[in-house]
């Protein structure tokens, strides 16, 4: 068995669920803000605020941005791991990638918050 | 009818680097041939030109080249596949080459090992054999027929960028036929030497295997069923 440490799951299988159950939450938060577009022409301000002002969506958007943080980090490593052979170099840049997807995180949570 | 051909050479005692090779081949018109044969009169022409090849009919999986980018037994492909234009052969890709087109299989050998290619039964020896019904017979077909040719490995990157972790497409669907088949009573284990991050998991199906297998195999699918099987026994 090969093992790991960069990656985010604990296995493969556990990465493999992560990905597929992040890649489910960001898909339903994409349609239904293409749908929530859609549906509210002409779009304005007082519909988009109105929008994130409400509790459920700032839950929803907090977590699609986790899922965006879980499904990059493990996109990324796998990535990385491909093209990558130099473990220092592969090591600082999992490091930016995954240290910019917190922080994607931690401005979506204030931002959010800040509605 | 002129055929065109572009050969990879490299013999490492004598080149620098590798490079193509033109030759052509005058055949009568109308007429048809397999590679092996078009590079075993080449051979002719040029003594120095080294590839593989045994049975010349598609069964013992050594004459598996690339041919103009896609792999493919020399043996059991026609040169009218290729309609005319000129032909160009490599070796097989993302492996070392030892010569010409015959490369070191090292790699590929060493991850089949991995998955244990042979039955493993810890119950009582029965008098005769292990009986198995034609339903459970069944489940081994697309499977079984693997001859190790190598084509498959070497058409998929994920194989080409971690040769020494990923099992690849050819090991995984033995790794299938060994983990279906009613006499194996090791499943457990095979999963469990299979859970890790690269070796079935680094798959992420885009079926290059299925697309150059020459015995018409779908390893996709059986990585598909190792991968709902490593599942199950996760949830």
């Amino acid at each position: 068995m090969v093992t790991n440490a960069a990656s985010l799951g604990r296995s493969g299988v556990h990465d493999f669920i992560l990905i597929r159950a992040s890649a489910v939450v960001l898909a339903c938060y994409t349609i239904f803000l293409v749908g929530f577009i859609a549906c509210s022409s002409p779009l304005t301000y007082d519909a988009w605020h109105g929008l994130f002002s409400a509790l459920p969506m700032k839950v929803f958007t907090i977590l699609a941005l986790v899922a965006v943080l879980v499904h990059a980090w493990i996109g990324i490593w796998q990535v990385l791991t491909d093209y990558v052979k130099c473990v220092s170099l592969r090591g600082v840049l999992q490091f930016v990638f995954v240290v910019a997807a917190f922080c994607y995180l931690a401005a979506g949570i204030l931002i959010v918050w800040g509605v | 009818m002129k055929l065109e051909f572009a050969v990879y050479r490299y013999n490492p005692d004598v080149d620098t680097k590798p490079y193509m090779k033109d030759y052509s081949l005058e055949v009568d018109e109308g007429t048809d041939m397999m590679v092996l044969d078009a590079l075993l009169k080449l051979k002719e022409l040029d003594p120095t030109l080294a590839f593989r090849r045994s049975c010349r009919e598609g069964v013992c999986g050594s004459d598996g080249i690339n041919m103009n980018g896609k792999n493919g037994l020399a043996c059991i492909t026609p040169v009218s596949t290729f309609k005319g234009k000129k032909i160009e052969i490599r070796p097989l890709p993302g492996m070392p080459v030892v010569r010409d087109l015959i490369v070191d299989l090292t790699q590929f050998y060493t991850q089949y090992e991995k998955i244990k290619p042979f039955l493993i039964n810890d119950e009582k020896t029965p008098a005769r054999e292990h009986l198995q019904s034609p339903e459970e017979r069944e489940h081994l077909d697309g499977l079984y027929e693997c001859i190790m040719c190598a084509c498959c490995s070497t058409a998929c990157p994920s194989f080409w960028w971690n040769p020494d972790k990923f099992i690849g497409p050819s090991g995984l669907l033995h790794a299938y036929r060994f983990l279906i088949d009613s006499r194996d009573t090791a499943t457990e284990e095979r999963l469990s030497g299979l859970d890790d991050a690269y070796s079935v998991f680094r798959c992420h199906g885009i079926m290059n295997c299925v697309d150059v297998c020459p015995k018409g195999l779908n390893p996709t699918k059986a990585i598909g069923h190792i991968k709902s099987m490593l599942l199950q026994r996760a949830v």
